[in-house]
């Protein structure tokens, strides 16, 4: 292994775990605060880091389409819902049920069965030899070619989902 | 070396941690952050599981793709109906919307 090869090593450890850190840390202030807008600013800080992973998986257009449709639309459309059904005092906006503990117990334990079950699975092929490209053009192929049906009741899905939310947001004139 | 087992428990932790906010919140909105975050989480096994395991198509991408049309029409039909429910109720308490039970 030369220097380069190296370097380059140690530099995807270290952006690896600053990124794991951000994500860990900020849907953990996330979960644990209790002010909704500050657990939506929270949340918008896990979906970049995740974008961020997206990059290091070599994932380009993903980590664009994450930018644009987590941070840009359901932030922001989270955000909104925030805003329109609160008129009261925020910093007790987002406050724990009863059912803390054995939440805390069941995520725990299923975070602890996970992690076993993938460290003693034998994977194969864990370096990957993916040459770095553009995956746009790929996915456009895949998507226009044979997942043509699947992208067209994807769009459908997306109108129904859009009408519906208007008619349930400013409900139905029933005079008519 | 970053391997395929450092993204797996990575999307694991975001899991639970999600999990436990989507079980543990009174409010509904904040229900739905935890929701999104395990939306995204696996959105992460997918995208390494294509790129460590099969990488010569881009099928994970595709798939994740898929789930974040599918997560954004959830994320707005869900919002106007807590919205719709907060008209009528005044509370986006999820204990307080027991009326089907008797």
């Amino acid at each position: 292994m030369d220097f380069n090869a190296i370097v380059s090593a140690v530099m995807s450890n270290i952006v690896f775990y600053l990124l794991a850190f951000i994500i860990i840390v900020f849907a953990l202030m996330m979960v644990t605060s209790k002010n909704l807008v500050h657990s939506a600013l929270f949340m918008i800080v896990t979906f970049l880091g995740v974008a961020g992973i997206y990059v290091m998986l070599q994932a380009d257009f993903l980590a664009v389409v994450q930018i644009m449709v987590y941070i840009g639309a359901i932030s922001i459309l989270l955000v909104f819902g925030v805003m329109l059904s609160r008129r009261d005092n925020m910093d007790r906006s987002n406050l724990n049920n009863s059912f803390g503990v054995a939440a805390f117990f069941v995520a725990a334990f299923l975070f602890v069965i996970i992690t076993r079950l993938m460290v003693a699975t034998e994977w194969i092929g864990l370096v990957s030899t993916r040459p770095v490209e553009s995956t746009a053009g790929q996915i456009a192929d895949l998507l226009l070619g044979p997942n043509m049906v699947a992208f067209e009741a994807a769009g459908l899905l997306l109108l129904v989902a859009m009408v519906g939310a208007i008619i349930l947001g400013k409900g139905v004139d029933q005079s008519k | 070396m970053i391997t395929l087992q450092h993204y797996l428990i990575l999307a694991a932790a975001l899991f639970c941690i999600g999990l436990f906010g989507a079980v543990t919140k009174k409010n509904a909105i904040a229900v739905f952050m935890g929701i999104e975050l395990m939306l995204n989480s696996v959105n992460i096994n997918l995208v390494a599981f294509n790129r460590f395991l099969a990488p010569a198509k881009l099928t994970g991408h595709v798939f994740a793709i898929f789930i974040m049309v599918v997560a954004a029409a959830e994320v707005a039909v869900g919002l106007a109906l807590i919205i719709s429910i907060y008209r009528h109720r005044k509370s986006t308490a999820v204990d307080d919307l027991n009326l089907l039970k008797w």
